[in-house]
């Protein structure tokens, strides 16, 4: 059977989940050198900020017609945690030892899917995404589901955008300068709090867009479901080249991909039956990531740290 | 006449170290002041607590009639105060021409803007021909072409210079020195930093020799380039 068409487009739809939740992670790191683990939690909150719109939307309003305002709902509601995390926790530590912040940010991602399983009615539980009805389409000898080309649309969409903001626009070239020698942004006139809220905010905002898609392909969202997706986007800002934001799309790609070939092909090699299936695709995502960091510890995109003379 | 730049007893600590202990000096519109002494004399730290990339322990600094204290970095460039840090810090993965516009980032007038480009450009024609190029790519006398060009782009009332002269090789200081010259006969305002004292001093109206966390000696160029402590000091003369 013919199934590599199927597994490549697999890979893709889950590689631009990846990628959308890496950018949060290497824009922020980029520019404050601080892995916000808690940035899973982020996108989870954005799937449930979506499916609360939809909630509140009269019952039986179309999907297509509901998704942009999903969407919005999504996106501010990341972008309202991812803020209130830098404003609150985060920014009170800056100067601090490294340690510090790290440890806020394990605090707050469990505190965030507390919260959730806490408060969210239902939330306890997953809670049921809805999902475009409808048969699927066949593109290039692969089933996609309808649901699935919202990311494949979303993704590439976002990534133009995000490249037209850091390469053309005021805001985005103050962005760069913050993020190569941050006092020395300031002594441009850059309001340096302002660019690093940004960055989160921006961030946050490709998480809502994500936990989006994650929603619609896998009809539901929980409050845990953060947790293995932030890893595997965290790998992806790495094996991209952290501090890289196309880095962080083509790591999520890579990984997406590699994870969904190994998934099926890995048992067809003599002697690794074993390791095939599902049950070892988070195993294949991490073995890829300790490679990279042993023969390219800089990333697929990333530079080597000796630009300053 | 009131001075430019105003600084009165300031004191700046590292956590419990202090490593600026009660300094105070005017500079007056149009002067070229300088400040000398050896590594660690704390220099550095004056100049990065007048941008206020440093909040002061104590003291008061008074720029064009305004305080500066508890001003936000970048709202001191606004008011007129630039700084080109010591060891250039350009932003390394942009281009010539990029770091320039960076230098101008609160201003609005785009012709004007373009306009000073050039004037660097011409004052400096390396930089030019090579407007393209990621300033981490430039050699260290170019580089500190382009950190005192990216200064000049907000059109400073004051300009701060951090050992402009650091790592250069003679022909390149000697050339970093003219332009200094030639800035200071446009009527720019300098506070300059300087390791070679030398070079400093010749240029100088007023300098001042910091050891240590204080000033030790203030006077004219002229006088502290012939002044004997300084010479056997700092001049490398017994």
């Amino acid at each position: 059977m013919n199934e590599l068409p199927q597994q490549l487009a697999n890979g893709l739809i889950l590689g631009a989940m990846y990628g959308l939740i890496a950018i949060g992670y290497t824009m922020v790191y980029g520019i404050v050198q601080l892995i916000n683990f808690a940035h899973g939690e982020i996108f989870m909150v954005g799937g449930f900020g979506a499916l609360s719109v939809y909630l509140a939307l009269p019952t039986g309003t179309s999907l297509i017609l509901a998704l942009p305002i999903m969407l919005i709902g999504g996106i501010a509601v990341s972008v309202l945690v991812g803020v209130a995390a830098e404003r609150f926790a985060y920014r009170p530590l800056r100067g601090a030892p490294r340690l510090a912040p790290l440890i806020t940010a394990i605090g707050l991602s469990i505190a965030l899917q507390q919260a959730i399983w806490k408060w969210y009615p239902g939330g306890n539980k997953a809670r049921v995404f809805p999902q475009f009805k409808g048969h699927s389409f066949d593109i290039l000898g692969a089933t996609v589901q309808r649901g699935d080309l919202f990311v494949l649309i979303a993704a590439p969409a976002c990534m133009i955008a995000l490249g037209f903001f850091v390469s053309k626009t005021r805001s985005g070239r103050a962005m760069q300068a913050t993020a190569q020698d941050r006092d020395t942004a300031k002594l441009m006139g850059i309001n340096t709090d302002r660019i690093i809220v940004l960055a989160f905010a921006i961030g946050a905002a490709f998480a809502g867009v994500a936990a989006v898609a994650y929603g619609l392909r896998t009809g539901e969202v929980q409050f845990r479901m953060g947790f293995i997706m932030g890893l595997k986007a965290f790998t992806a800002a790495v094996l991209g080249g952290i501090g890289n934001i196309y880095g962080a799309m083509l790591g999520g790609v890579v990984l997406g991909v590699a994870e969904s070939l190994a998934t099926a092909y890995i048992e067809e090699i003599p002697g690794m039956q074993q390791f095939g299936g599902g049950a070892w695709k988070d195993v294949w995502a991490f073995v890829l990531l300790i490679l990279v960091l042993l023969l390219r510890p800089q990333g697929l995109l990333g530079e080597r740290v000796a630009d300053r003379a | 006449m009131t001075a430019l730049l105003e600084v009165e007893d300031l004191r700046v600590a590292y956590g419990k170290i202090e490593a600026v202990k009660g300094i105070s000096f005017t500079v007056e519109a149009g002067q070229v002041v300088t400040l000398i002494g050896t590594n660690g004399a704390g220099k550095t730290t004056t100049l990065r607590t007048l941008s206020g990339l440093l909040k002061p322990l104590a003291g008061k600094i008074t720029f064009d009639g305004q305080p500066l204290n508890g001003v936000p970095a970048h709202k001191i460039v606004e008011r007129g105060l630039a700084h080109s840090p010591e060891g250039r810090r350009l932003f390394p993965r942009l281009t010539i021409a990029e770091n320039l516009q960076l230098g101008a980032f609160l201003r609005k007038d785009t012709a004007g803007i373009e306009e000073d480009i050039q004037r660097i450009y011409d004052l400096f024609p390396i930089l030019g021909e090579r407007r393209k190029q990621a300033s981490g790519t430039l050699s260290g006398g170019e580089q500190q072409m382009l950190a005192m060009g990216r200064a000049l782009m907000s059109r400073p009332k004051l300009l701060m210079l951090d050992e402009p002269s650091m790592g250069l090789s003679p022909i390149m200081m000697q050339k970093i020195m003219e332009t200094i010259e030639e800035l200071r006969t446009q009527g720019m305002t300098i506070l300059l930093v300087e390791q070679n004292a030398q070079a400093a001093l010749s240029l100088a109206d007023q300098g001042h020799v910091m050891e240590i966390g204080k000033v030790v000696l203030s006077d004219s160029g002229e006088t502290l380039l012939h002044d004997e402590s300084v010479r056997k000091a700092y001049l490398g003369e017994d």
